[in-house]
């Protein structure tokens, strides 16, 4: 039997892909900036939302976009009590989002009403670095109690990071985290990258942090 | 642990052009994946043997082609090769580093008949 060699030369998630750079195409429609908010559990990813919403009320209108792997509403409620719009998706098990849950969560939003959209991936430092979902910007949250080794640990995440926010720094006198040995990791897959240290519990760091979200932010609405 | 997503990728990519190039049958499958992409093979072999089952890809043989990292630093210019995990400028030293190759996960070709 004859036996043919066809080349495709593909990427393998170039569905995924294509997708995203529609949802990018939607928001970018509706002058709104997208941030995919990635990270371990437990890093303080929804902390890190709530204390954001708090710092942009009255100057940005925030919808937000919740992942878990479980049936679960607890992140949304939470956000729905601070008066943001947010959508729950429940990835079933998956460990990942991707482009295909964004595309029907936006549909949900009052995009006309918004300028920037958070998505809150599903806990974990592998899986959701691959998936681009059309956001504009990906927003990596390590913490303190994590450890100082994890950018070289899990190098695809930190790579992919447009924005590393280190969480937690109120626990610094309680830990032994290097912080020079933590920067230099990310320094190596990620030159340039921008850090963010702060403290959901005191506050502390919030401003720098702030300033980019708003510098990103369009005027249009 | 996002290899079932993938594997489904990777069949749908297959069976779009094998379709087009009406084959009977698709024998190999044949992947790049870079040194630095977080892909297990045997996870994807263990999917694909399920979800192949039934469609012109069943029995199809997954080829995986490794690229290893590469790496070029931008204060000294060389090349250099990833070891086991990135690191620093051999020569240099620098931090300062760009990746070359390492982060390919492509469907290069598939083997079919017709």
């Amino acid at each position: 039997m004859p036996n043919e060699k066809v080349n495709i030369l593909k990427n393998i998630l170039s569905a995924n892909d294509q997708l995203a750079i529609q949802n990018r195409q939607i928001l970018d429609q509706h002058d709104i900036f997208g941030i995919n908010i990635m990270a371990s559990p437990g890093a303080g990813k929804t902390s890190v939302i709530l204390k954001t919403l708090n710092f942009l009320e009255g100057i940005a209108c925030v919808g937000v976009i919740e992942g878990d792997t479980a049936p679960v509403t607890i992140d949304a409620d939470k956000v729905n009590a601070l008066g943001a719009p947010a959508i729950q998706i429940n990835t079933g098990g998956n460990c990942h989002l991707d482009s295909v849950m964004i595309e029907s969560a936006i549909k949900h939003l009052p995009l006309d009403e918004l300028n920037l959209i958070i998505v809150e991936n599903v806990g974990n430092l592998v899986c959701p670095s691959s998936f681009d979902l059309g956001t504009h910007a990906r927003v990596l949250i390590a913490s303190i109690p994590e450890g100082d080794d994890k950018p070289y640990k899990y190098p695809g995440m930190y790579r992919g990071a447009d924005v590393v926010i280190l969480n937690k720094i109120d626990l610094l006198p309680y830990v032994d985290f290097n912080e020079e040995y933590f920067r230099k990791g990310i320094e190596l897959l990620n030159p340039g990258v921008l850090i963010f240290p702060l403290s959901c519990k005191t506050g502390e760091g919030f401003s720098p942090w702030i300033s980019w979200i708003k510098s990103r932010l369009s005027n249009n609405k | 642990m996002h290899e079932l997503s993938i594997t489904e990728n990777i069949l749908n990519i297959a069976l779009d052009h094998a379709k087009k190039e009406s084959a009977r049958k698709v024998t190999d499958i044949n992947i790049n994946i870079g040194q630095l992409s977080s892909i297990v093979d045997d996870s994807v072999q263990f999917y694909w043997d399920m979800i192949a089952k039934d469609s012109i890809c069943e029995g199809a043989r997954l080829n995986f082609n490794r690229i290893p990292g590469k790496f070029n630093c931008l204060d000294c210019q060389k090349d250099y090769l990833m070891g086991s995990e990135p690191g620093p400028c051999p020569s240099c030293g620098s931090y300062n580093i760009r990746v070359i190759t390492g982060q390919e996960f492509q469907l290069d070709s598939i083997n079919i008949e017709k």
